[in-house]
């Protein structure tokens, strides 16, 4: 009964749209923002990327696609690229899977105090960048913080949280403490929107706490962890934030093309290579464009 | 914090609140609370909090403690409330003009950046123009290019356009959310009946009179989540400004705080790791507020959401 | 309703803005301007200089110095007729970053920046600061020490006048010293003597910190007499393998291969905790580390002390540890106003306020102040360390240049030799890695490199 109502919904769907140019009314202002702040700079991006100047002493010379076979043969990009990968591959399915977790159970109403923890676990999205190198220096610092103290309890120099093996998931653990809560949020608003008949109707039907969460609220979340995965994988892919302050923390496990972001970052800041940071940031784009693409096709039922 | 404290220990919020929960037995639709779930949670809850308490210990530390004292223990004297008044009076009170700047950008930006994404989301998911597949082809592509790397490009512009070291360089940027944007058409496709909006029509109702009317409400779990991403990410913004400023009176906090914590580097090197942290803490309240005054409307969501 | 009306106003009236704001992006998108080095060659003379000062004006002034508010206020307090706008754009790399957007965008740039010595051939060889020769200011040659004299010119031009200077000395924990019975190393064989004896007494403790650092790195080969860096117009050459270099390598190496040196990072909370409480025992760094300590190690006070670098030779030469100049940009409306207060800032009146701040001096007037060299530190239990630093200020060793673009050297330094202090294994690795990057990054931006 409650799958069947579930599916009513779906069908349901297929007629929602009406026809009507008005639409452009809502999306026209949202685009003309957009084509500023988004568009404009991507496309004067993609002009740079079609030329080599020279930082001092001028001279801009139109290269042609020159840029980008540099990138596609250059070993220090296809590095990083693996690294955030790797990353991707790891971190997204464990913070996504703790999120919908965190979520489910603050919505089950089963749990003792959920505002609470559903504020708590929101936070650290909200700790601003500059105290981070601070707070995690402690934690990760093997000579005072806390990684010193585990390792003075056990007797051990096994915590070396900023050593390069480490590093990585040193990284991934800062980023699945900052993003549970944010994916949470998304999952949980989600939940919200559940018409409360379809859990009278599960109800009646006799189904218990994990059957309505199969039938009713998974597929209410469809959408939600479609976008959820999506930005999860743009953001892994601009990895950029956490890696650039264990930098303060550790100048030498952490390179200047840790990431593929960082790298593009690096040339255009440190190197003043504008043009062939531009190249970067346009391979990657069209790199995670794709993918994100290809999750958004299989993820979602309705084709766009 | 207080508020948070009460409902803290599990057992007497049990006894406190079974007055308020009329249903028994194990309904889905009043289930009973659950100290294994709640167990479970709680140990989640200290991983979250561990870096938190942290911060919150730190900003009752002075800067010398900070240097001497065990991190996840108090120092010698509780510089708590000294922080505090330091923070907001050094250098002649400049973070209270940060903090004023930082809820100006946050306000226009992240208020404007999430009514265009209500609009714009309500008016893909309910209206199929001509060009909705494009528009989402673009907003991916245009999203999955790493901004960082754009900064320059984006900066040149903004100087061309005599933008940069106003408050414009910040606020307009703010205004696009292209993740809210997505959010909010995704709930827009589950929490908008069709049916309601016919009706509307039938009524003789205009397009966005029916979005004000009718849509805005059935959105409203939807639109306080994008809000409060927004709040969110605009209170952190801090690559943008650092890049368009160099007044330092139009500075967020973000940016102010890094400034000050960046006074420890170098020849002159002078640390006010305190205030750095206080400041930081300082900043992470507003936000929390901000959570508060807008979670009610999740409890509404519920409802909001149902169609008779 | 009123409130929806409103909203719907300020759709409207967003939609527009950005509508305008588009088209003015296009127009002003694709212009892609020069590097900004087009600014007209001004002349002027003293003269001009005195006179700008006094028909005043208005001029901006960015900089990251602690004593630059009570400079500035001073300097306006003298002359009513300018305003300074003095403004903290930020420290360092975010600052030169500014700097760097602004010029290339044309415009928004200040009229005086602080630019450190090693940044400074990075601004000036594009042609983006104001050459002072042509205002004479190359008369005020003795004023200052031959080292920083030399720092504030790139190739002819004369590109600023000194602020600061930062001869290195050996300071060192006189109580951990003590402790472990450990003499003043007076060579860099009696220093990793030392090294070795601290770190079999006290596995937690180490002679020093190191972690890679560019600036320490280059100060180290420029006191063994290696000049790896020379820079005529488009002509580089590289060679971080000559005998200076070589030299600093067989001696550091010895400490990196050993683990004898902490990993802790410069200028992090744990690097000052570790500086209180006898982690790290000595720290060879620039005549300006006094001012740090005492109001940022406050642990400290009473343990330290600070004695000549250890040599190869045992023969007294140092190196100058950063240091700052002022600029005048080429954007610049008024430069000789700005150029006269730079020579105020640090040639005339400017230069006692910066003192006062714990800053060290350039200028060889105030280093041979007896007022100056003879004042007794408390943090360094009486000490009378100026007496050591000015000493070290006349033995800096000659002939030293830094890169064209050291800035962006020093970025990729974590990336090549990091890795070599990352695997404790021969820095000499490192260093030819980054000769090869330096060297190709050259060759790409136009100059020729040899190396």
């Amino acid at each position: 009964m409650a799958e069947s109502v579930a599916a009513g919904r779906v069908t349901a769907r297929k007629r929602r749209v009406h026809k009507d140019a008005k639409g452009w009314v809502f999306v026209g202002p949202f685009l003309a923002v957009f084509a500023l702040t988004f568009l404009a700079p991507i496309g004067y991006a993609i002009y740079l990327s079609l030329f080599r100047e020279q930082a001092f002493f001028g001279g801009n010379v139109f290269v042609g696609l020159d840029n980008y076979v540099e990138a596609i043969q250059d070993s220090k990009f296809w590095d990083a690229f693996g690294r955030v990968l790797v990353f991707l591959i790891v971190q997204v399915p464990i913070m996504l899977i703790l999120a919908l977790l965190a979520a489910l159970a603050i919505d089950s109403l089963r749990l003792h105090a959920a505002g609470f923890f559903r504020i708590v676990i929101f936070l650290p999205y909200a700790v601003p960048g500059v105290v981070a190198v601070l707070m995690w220096g402690y934690i990760y610092g093997n000579n005072f913080g806390l990684a010193a103290d585990l390792n003075d309890l056990f007797g051990t120099t096994a915590i070396q949280p900023l050593s390069s093996h480490w590093m990585l998931p040193s990284i991934a653990n800062i980023v699945t403490w900052e993003f549970v809560g944010y994916n949470m949020l998304i999952f949980y608003s989600a939940l919200r929107t559940v018409p409360g008949e379809l859990y009278e109707a599960a109800a009646i039907d006799g189904a218990g706490t994990f059957r309505t969460i199969r039938a009713v609220k998974l597929p209410a979340l469809r959408g939600a962890i479609v976008i959820a995965t999506i930005f999860s994988i743009i953001g892994s892919f601009q990895l950029f934030n956490e890696p650039n302050i264990l930098r303060t923390l550790a100048p030498n496990v952490i390179t200047t093309y840790y990431t593929p972001n960082m790298y593009a970052y690096n040339l255009s800041f440190a190197g003043q290579q504008f043009n062939y940071s531009a190249t970067i940031a346009i391979v990657m784009g069209i790199i995670t464009a794709i993918i994100a693409y290809v999750v958004q096709l299989r993820g979602s039922r309705e084709a766009l | 914090m207080s508020t948070s404290t009460a409902t803290l220990t599990p057992a007497t919020a049990t006894s406190t609140t079974t007055t308020r929960k009329k249903k028994t037995g194990t309904s889905p639709l009043r289930p009973k609370r659950s100290p294994l779930l709640t167990g479970v949670m709680v140990l989640y809850l200290i991983y979250t909090l561990v870096p938190l308490l942290w911060l919150f210990i730190s900003a009752t530390k002075t800067q010398n403690d900070l240097l001497s004292s065990p991190g996840l223990w108090f120092g010698k004297s509780f510089a708590f409330f000294t922080n505090i008044k330091d923070t907001l009076t050094y250098n002649d009170g400049i973070f209270l003009r940060w903090l004023g700047n930082t809820v100006l950008y946050v306000v226009v930006g992240a208020g404007g950046a999430t009514l265009l994404a209500t609009a714009a989301g309500y008016g893909l998911a309910k209206y199929a123009f001509a060009g909705r597949r494009a528009v989402f082809a673009v907003l991916l592509g245009a999203v999955a290019v790493p901004g960082t790397a754009l900064a320059v490009p984006t900066f040149l512009m903004f100087s061309n356009l005599g933008l940069t070291n106003t408050v414009w360089a910040i606020i307009i940027p703010s205004l696009v959310s292209p993740f809210g944007l997505y959010l909010m058409w995704v709930y827009a496709t589950d929490a908008v009946p069709v049916e309601l909006l016919e009706a509307a029509r039938i009524d003789g109702a205009g397009e966005v009179r029916i979005f004000f009317t009718v849509a805005l409400r059935l959105l409203a779990p939807g639109i306080v989540t994008t809000l409060l991403f927004a709040v969110v990410s605009t209170w952190n913004n801090y690559f943008l400004p650092l890049i368009m400023l160099s007044k330092p009176n139009l500075y967020p906090l973000t940016v102010g705080l890094t400034q000050w914590s960046n006074q420890a580097t170098g020849v002159g090197a002078h640390p006010i790791y305190n205030l750095v942290i206080t400041g930081s803490l300082l900043t992470i309240v507003p936000l929390v507020v901000a959570f508060l005054l807008l979670q009610r409307f999740w409890q509404s969501g519920l409802s909001a959401g149902s169609v008779k | 309703m009123k409130f929806n009306r409103r909203i719907r106003q300020l759709v409207v009236a967003g939609a527009a803005l950005t509508a305008l704001a588009v088209v003015a992006a296009c127009g002003g998108g694709s212009d892609n301007s020069g590097s900004g080095s087009s600014g007209s060659a001004t002349t002027g003379s003293v003269d001009a200089v005195d006179a700008a000062l006094k028909a005043g004006g208005t001029i901006t002034y960015w900089t990251w110095t602690p004593s630059a508010e009570a400079q500035v206020k001073a300097f306006m307090a003298q002359y009513p007729n300018i305003k300074v706008n003095l403004v903290n754009a930020g420290t360092g790399n975010d600052h030169y970053t500014k700097l760097q957007n602004a010029i290339k965008a044309g415009s928004g740039a200040p009229d005086v920046a602080q630019i450190e010595y090693q940044a400074l051939p990075q601004f000036a060889l594009p042609g983006s600061l104001v050459d002072l020769n042509q205002y004479g200011f190359s008369q005020y040659e003795s004023a200052y020490t031959a080292s920083t004299w030399a720092a504030v010119h790139a190739g002819n031009g004369l590109y600023g006048l000194p602020q600061d200077s930062g001869p290195m000395a050996l300071f060192y924990n006189k109580q951990v010293f003590d402790k472990y019975g450990i003499a003043v190393p007076k060579t860099w064989d009696e220093y990793i003597a030392a090294a070795k004896k601290l770190h079999a007494a006290n596995p937690k403790a180490y002679i020093t910190n190191d972690s890679g650092d560019a600036g320490f790195t280059t100060s180290m080969i420029w006191q063994a007499g290696g000049q790896p860096f020379k820079a005529d117009g488009k002509n580089v050459t590289i060679n971080l393998q000559d005998d200076g270099s070589k030299k600093w390598t067989s001696t550091w190496n010895q400490l990196v291969e050993g683990g004898l040196v902490s990993q802790i990072p410069g200028w992090t909370d744990e690097w000052f905790k570790a500086l209180g409480d006898g982690t790290i025992a000595t720290l060879p760094t620039g005549a300006w580390m006094p001012g740090v300590m005492e109001s940022s190690v406050k642990a400290g006070a009473g343990k330290w002390a600070v004695a000549p670098m250890p040599t190869y030779d045992g023969q007294p030469a140092t190196a100058e540890n950063g240091g700052s100049t002022e600029s005048v940009l080429k954007q610049s409306a008024n430069p000789a106003l700005a150029a006269a207060f730079v020579r105020w800032l640090n040639h005339d009146e400017g230069v006692k306020p910066f003192l006062a701040s714990g800053g060290f001096p350039a200028t060889t007037a105030d280093l041979k102040d007896p007022a100056f060299v003879d004042k007794a530190s408390t943090y360094f239990g009486g000490q009378k360390i100026n007496q050591v630093l000015t000493g070290a200020a006349d033995s800096v060793v000659k002939g030293w240049s830094y890169l064209p673009y050291e800035l962006y050297a020093n970025s990729i330094y974590g990336d090549t030799v990091g890795k070599s202090y990352q695997s404790k294994s021969d820095l000499n690795t490192g260093l030819k890695a980054w000769q090869d990057a330096l060297v190709a990054y050259g060759n790409q931006q136009g100059f020729q490199v040899n190396g």
